[in-house]
């Protein structure tokens, strides 16, 4: 089991940029194509989407990372075991 | 821990203390996006119906953005100074604001004050939100005893839900007391939630101020333990923060959309895309709400045997695999091509023609004619056939009614007269009488379905398909309080765990609707003008499916029966 943790800590790495990318590119889609009328609109919902979007992206990259260098090898336990650092 | 708390009398105040002051706090929240179409006319200019939805959806939306910031202010308050004086800080924070969101003046009387005003209000409503459930699932399941930690906490997993129902229920009642008209004008009714608020939130008060500090928070306090800075040691420390991610993508995620795709994406969908009549699908929510919400305590207390983590998973594997039939069943079954039973002609009504003057072309006048069509089965669709005459000049007239003459449809050679009612346009007093039009040209659409009434057999089934997505949402989210807890540590549990909630309610749940809805934005084509409805459910499928993935091969099934470190 720890093997595919690691082995999808790769996954997750590269899925984070991915999402940030198609997230983008569906951005300046939508809001090139969208009408004068509605263009401030289609603007804002996306530029809210990315906002919030892209600091969730960076943690499942961290989430990522912490996989692929076997961070969760092991669960806590113990609370000793989160706060004594 | 003190005996009297672990007796069940003892614990029995905890949780009604508790969720009192949690359900209040919810309801407070929905009522909101509940009238937000109300609100939107009330509180933006009138000319433009799409941008004031749209400001009301990015102000709900922002209600919902702003919650994890209110998870990070109050959760570390919560580890800081206490649980009990925090939670009672987000609760006055929260009835306040819903107070005075009812008693801000429409945008007719201050203009761009009154959005203003209720952006700000919502604002804090998010903020309050989100230090609100950290503090009181915390607070629960530090006097919970070990061994049936995951049933007393899912006592506060029924408030989200009861909280909707309350909100429902009291909007409902009022508007059907006051009649729509009323309850849509600018002091109407619609304002009465948002003022009862007020109420509800001084005896959770009252309530919530007999209650002592968690004896385990009382305890780090008393040994000088309590953390200096919960936010640095939450998430600054690699050991609590990788937690903090297994927690948010492993099973909040999923359980954000499972719960608002079950009780908010669900309703907006019978409403909006199924046309179903706005009291008849809050109802159908209500039933379902009221037979499912015990299924919140019966997963909780199974928790407590059978450990969290598949209870949970199940939940998002049955949401991922039953929303598209279910939905598609909804759509077939309010599909008029669908229906078996014959229209009863002796039943179908036909209103009085309304004519509508355009306020720019005033050679243009929309007439609408609704049609109900009663079915054998006792079902009633509604139609509306709007039909535009060009006439030859301007229309000046400030008539009760508009006369024109048409060919007959049958027999063209004969005409008919046809005498519609007008529509005053805003400030326009009309007068007795009747002003004719010459008609130059007329053109037709065909009728579009503008409201359903569903028969008593279709009614019922669509009670039965949301109950079963609303035990989804118990699954999911009844042992979803212990299962929190249980993983950071006492010091900064407040802190750590608002943290993930939050987002993965108030950002992947509370967009559910939103994103739903530009999903199927995006699949509308010049061929295929209504687009795919069914496409918004990629949105929560993808999500659960990925947090399914994570949770299966990350989380543990372990349950941690020691939460006093």
């Amino acid at each position: 089991m720890n093997a595919l943790k690691r082995f999808l800590g790769i996954i997750w790495v590269l899925l984070s940029p991915a999402i940030v990318g198609f997230l983008a590119w569906q951005a300046s889609d939508k809001i090139s194509h969208a009408s004068e009328a509605t263009k401030s609109n289609v603007t804002l919902q996306w530029v809210i989407i990315l906002i919030i979007f892209i600091p969730i992206c960076i943690g499942l990259l961290i989430f990522g990372f912490y996989s692929l260098k076997g961070y969760y090898d092991h669960l806590p336990t113990s609370s000793s075991e989160i706060t004594d650092y | 821990m003190s005996n009297k708390i672990n007796s069940e009398k003892g614990m029995g105040f905890v949780i009604g203390a508790s969720s009192v002051g949690t359900l209040i706090e919810w309801y407070d929240f929905y009522i909101f996006g509940m009238l937000a179409t109300i609100i939107s006319k009330q509180f933006f200019p009138e000319d433009s119906g799409t941008s004031a939805l749209l400001s009301t959806l990015a102000i709900f939306a922002a209600g919902f953005i702003v919650r994890p910031f209110g998870a990070l202010v109050f959760g570390r308050l919560g580890d800081l100074i206490g649980r009990k004086y925090t939670f009672l800080l987000t609760l006055i924070l929260m009835g306040g604001s819903t107070f005075a969101i009812g008693l801000v003046p429409g945008f007719k009387t201050i203009g761009w004050a009154a959005p203003i005003l209720v952006l700000v209000l919502r604002l804090v409503q998010g903020l309050a939100l989100g230090g609100e459930y950290g503090g009181a699932a915390t607070y629960v399941a530090e006097h919970a005893p070990a061994h049936r930690r995951g049933y007393w906490t899912s006592w506060i997993q029924t408030t989200a839900t009861l909280g909707l129902f309350l909100a429902l229920g009291i909007i409902i009642l009022i508007r059907q007391g006051q009649g729509v008209e009323k309850f849509s004008s600018e002091w109407g009714g619609w304002r009465y939630p948002f003022w009862i608020s007020l109420l509800l939130v001084i005896v959770s008060i009252i309530i919530r101020m007999r209650m002592s500090e968690s004896p385990m928070f009382a305890k780090v306090k008393a040994e000088g333990k309590t953390s200096v800075n919960p936010l640095k040691e939450s998430f600054g420390h690699r050991a609590n923060f990788k937690m903090v991610l297994l927690a948010l993508f492993g099973a909040v995620m999923g359980q954000g959309v499972i719960w608002y795709t079950g009780q908010f994406y669900a309703q907006s969908f019978i409403e909006n895309i199924c046309k179903v009549n706005f009291v008849e699908s809050r109802n159908i929510l209500l039933v379902a709400i009221l037979f499912a919400t015990p299924f919140f305590v019966v997963f909780g207390a199974l928790s407590d045997k059978i450990g969290r983590k598949w209870i949970m998973l199940l939940g998002m594997l049955f949401g991922i695999l039953a929303y598209r039939p279910i939905y598609k069943s909804f759509l077939e079954w309010t599909n008029p091509a669908n229906k078996r039973d014959m229209v009863d002609v002796s039943k179908t009504t036909k209103s009085d023609p309304l004519a509508t003057v355009d306020a720019k072309d005033k050679k243009k006048i929309t007439v609408a004619i609704k049609y109900d069509s009663v079915y054998t089965d006792g079902a009633i669709y509604s139609f509306t056939k709007v039909d535009t005459l060009h006439t030859i000049s301007d229309y000046t007239g400030h008539t009760a009614s508009i006369g024109y003459i048409i060919a007959n449809k049958d027999n063209p050679n004969q005409l008919d007269t046809v005498l519609a009612k007008a529509k005053a346009a805003t400030g326009v007093v009309l007068s007795e009488g009747t002003s004719y039009v010459q008609v130059e040209k007329k053109s037709a659409k065909p009728g579009v379905v503008t409201e359903k009434t569903l028969d008593s057999s279709t009614y019922w089934k669509f009670i039965l398909l949301v109950f079963i997505q609303i035990i989804f949402v118990t699954m999911v989210y009844g042992p979803m309080a212990a299962f929190l807890v249980e993983l950071f540590p006492t010091k900064i549990r407040y802190t750590s765990m608002s943290l993930p909630y939050h987002i993965g309610n108030g950002v992947f749940g509370g967009l559910v609707p939103f994103l739903g809805t530009l999903i199927v934005e995006f699949t509308k084509t010049a061929d295929k003008p209504a687009g795919d409805p069914l496409a918004g459910l990629w949105y929560p499928i993808g999500i659960a499916a990925l947090c399914l993935i994570i949770g299966t091969i990350y989380l543990s099934n372990k349950i941690d029966r020691n939460v006093m470190d």
